[in-house]
């Protein structure tokens, strides 16, 4: 654990948040037993914080936010982990938010920037649904809006998210994992359909 | 009798632990006939301890479970031999006893002491924490059919404590796996799944990654399950573990993980059926040693005040009972309890009611 890792993550935490009228920011950690790893972290991010201070801070042990995650995932906005963590977070949260076909993600770095599916758990490639054609695109989907975000045109990004909510929430099409029984071709026709 | 039984337990004391033995049940040392009441050490701990130790030593004594308590509490100084405010006679209590239960406790602030846990579990070997989490009937949460065990390797790990400043702004943390932990922690997990029934377990793990640590973890538990065919064993990489268990808490039976998982896991699952206050838990140690504990806080903003939740320290009461073998007593008392909760009419207010603490105590002994 390196105090420049740290500080870099927090920073890009921090400016995210304000980027997209995130109201809070909190650090993930287990720095009561890892004292000086997780304490190294959780400097960092206070220190970060000082200089937001329109974005309320606060921090939380791992095993209590995954408690407070499975019963009351709306008190969390942003959420900033070190490693580990971050990919039990992430997977637990995208299990609550509807599973790995809706949950968008990304990669960045200081140059370049890789978009794609967030939760990194289980069914990615399934020789049955690739013949079925009923994999979900939502994920990669939403992740692609992340990237026209990313790239600055976020009308675009609008559009496309926007769109993407409404074929979901009309659900008349939705692939296997999300209850209905189309197959991929049928729900991007959809996404397309409601883009015109 | 008596004396003979702690002649019993003084030679096992002296052997030592060999992994391949699973742990030795404990109707072998204590008389199951309830002739013979077995001494147990209660700590009521801090806070709302007091009261639901009152609220489990009143259930108990009114289903004639053969248990006599001996109450230790936490001093207030340092006792050198131990280095924390447990004194030793606590600790040698337990040893002696070989099951307790344990209340919340507070650690008090200051140094020069180490936590009240860490003293627990380095004096008494505690080397692995089981919880079970069942969904409480009547008691709803978003997940109804949750009904598994959690079993936490509790001596190593991540958690060993091994970290060090290499220079300004780097910090190491040292991850230890051994061998004999991995095999003891793995042997516990499938002689329990053997006893109590139940159809599989799942290693949960990240050796995909930290292919030498959770490699060695893993390996260690593939040697343990050839040696019980009947159970299913089955590897689950954590993430996967998380998504699986917020989406089908039913896809799980017993999960045997290593510290830093299962200390997650085991919160994420408590949560899943109702929060901390509801959860029993049980620490296993050397030689059979049994500490059934509540993991809540010790709430002192509610302390005195009759309005604390019994539950979990009840629950993990059961526990205790199992792991003696008295499994119709224990029977009892948890479908007491679950008829309560079930019934809604006696709720304490964490679970949205309005009675008090002596109230659902007075319920459930009705229900017995």
């Amino acid at each position: 654990m390196t105090k420049f890792c740290s500080e870099r993550i927090a920073k890009y935490a921090f400016e995210y948040a304000y980027l997209n009228n995130r109201k809070t920011v909190t650090a993930v950690h287990k720095a009561n037993i890892m004292k000086l790893a997780d304490g190294l972290f959780l400097e960092s991010c206070r220190q970060v914080a000082t200089k937001y201070p329109s974005i309320k801070y606060n921090e939380i042990i791992v095993d209590n936010c995954c408690m407070q995650l499975v019963s009351k995932p709306e008190q969390f906005n942003v959420m900033v982990t070190p490693n580990l963590y971050g990919n039990l977070v992430a997977n637990t949260a995208a299990g609550i938010a509807g599973g790995t076909g809706v949950m968008p993600g990304g990669n960045v770095g200081a140059d370049h920037a890789v978009f794609e599916q967030g939760a990194s758990a289980g069914n990615v490639g399934n020789e049955k649904l690739l013949e079925q054609k009923k994999a979900n695109p939502v994920a990669l989907l939403l992740s692609s809006a992340m990237m026209l975000r990313h790239l600055q045109f976020p009308s675009f990004a609008d559009r496309l998210e926007t769109a993407v909510k409404r074929v979901i929430s009309d659900g008349k099409y939705m692939t296997k994992d999300l209850g209905g029984a189309s197959t991929t071709q049928e729900v991007v026709d959809a996404v397309i359909a409601t883009l015109h | 009798m008596a004396s003979s039984c702690i002649h019993l337990l003084k030679r096992t004391l002296r052997t030592p632990y060999l992994p391949s033995n699973p742990t030795i049940p404990a109707t072998r040392f204590f008389s199951s006939a309830s002739s013979t009441p077995i001494r147990a050490t209660l700590f009521p701990g801090d806070g709302i301890g007091p009261e639901i130790a009152e609220s489990v030593k009143k259930i108990f004594k009114a289903a004639d479970v053969p248990i006599e308590w001996e109450e230790h509490y936490v001093g207030t100084e340092v006792d050198p031999r131990t280095r924390s405010f447990l004194t030793w006679e606590s600790l040698e209590s337990v040893r002696q006893n070989r099951v307790g239960l344990k209340g919340p406790m507070a650690t008090p602030i200051g140094k020069g002491h180490r936590s009240l846990n860490l003293t627990l579990r380095k004096e008494l070997n505690l080397y692995a924490n089981v919880r079970p989490c069942y969904s409480l009937p009547g008691y709803k949460t978003r997940y109804d059919n949750v009904n598994l065990i959690t079993i936490r390797e509790n001596t190593e790990g991540e958690y060993s404590g091994l970290e060090h400043q290499v220079v300004r702004g780097v910090v190491e943390s040292l991850k230890v796996i051994t061998r004999q932990a991995s095999l003891r922690v793995a042997e516990y997990a499938f002689h329990y799944a053997k006893v109590h029934g139940r159809e599989r377990v799942s290693a949960i793990h990240k050796a995909n990654i930290m292919q030498k640590t959770d490699g060695l973890f893993l390996k260690c538990c593939r040697e343990v399950a050839e040696k019980y065919p009947e159970i299913t064993y089955e590897e689950v990489v954590i993430d996967n573990c998380c998504m699986m268990l917020v989406k089908n808490p039913a896809l799980f039976d017993v999960l045997v993980m290593p510290n830093l998982y299962g200390d997650i896991i085991s919160d994420l699952c408590a949560g899943l059926v109702g929060g901390l206050g509801l959860t029993p838990s049980c620490n296993i140690g050397e030689g059979g040693i049994a500490l059934a504990e509540a993991v809540h806080g010790s709430a002192p903003d509610i302390a005195g005040k009759n309005l604390a939740n019994p539950t979990a320290l009840l629950l993990s009461g059961v526990s205790m009972l199992r792991h003696l073998d008295l499994h119709d007593k224990a029977d009892k008392i948890q479908n007491a309890i679950l008829t309560t909760i079930a019934e809604g009419k006696y709720r304490t207010a964490d679970l949205g009611g309005k009675a008090k603490t002596t109230e659902f105590t007075n319920a459930i002994i009705d229900h017995l």
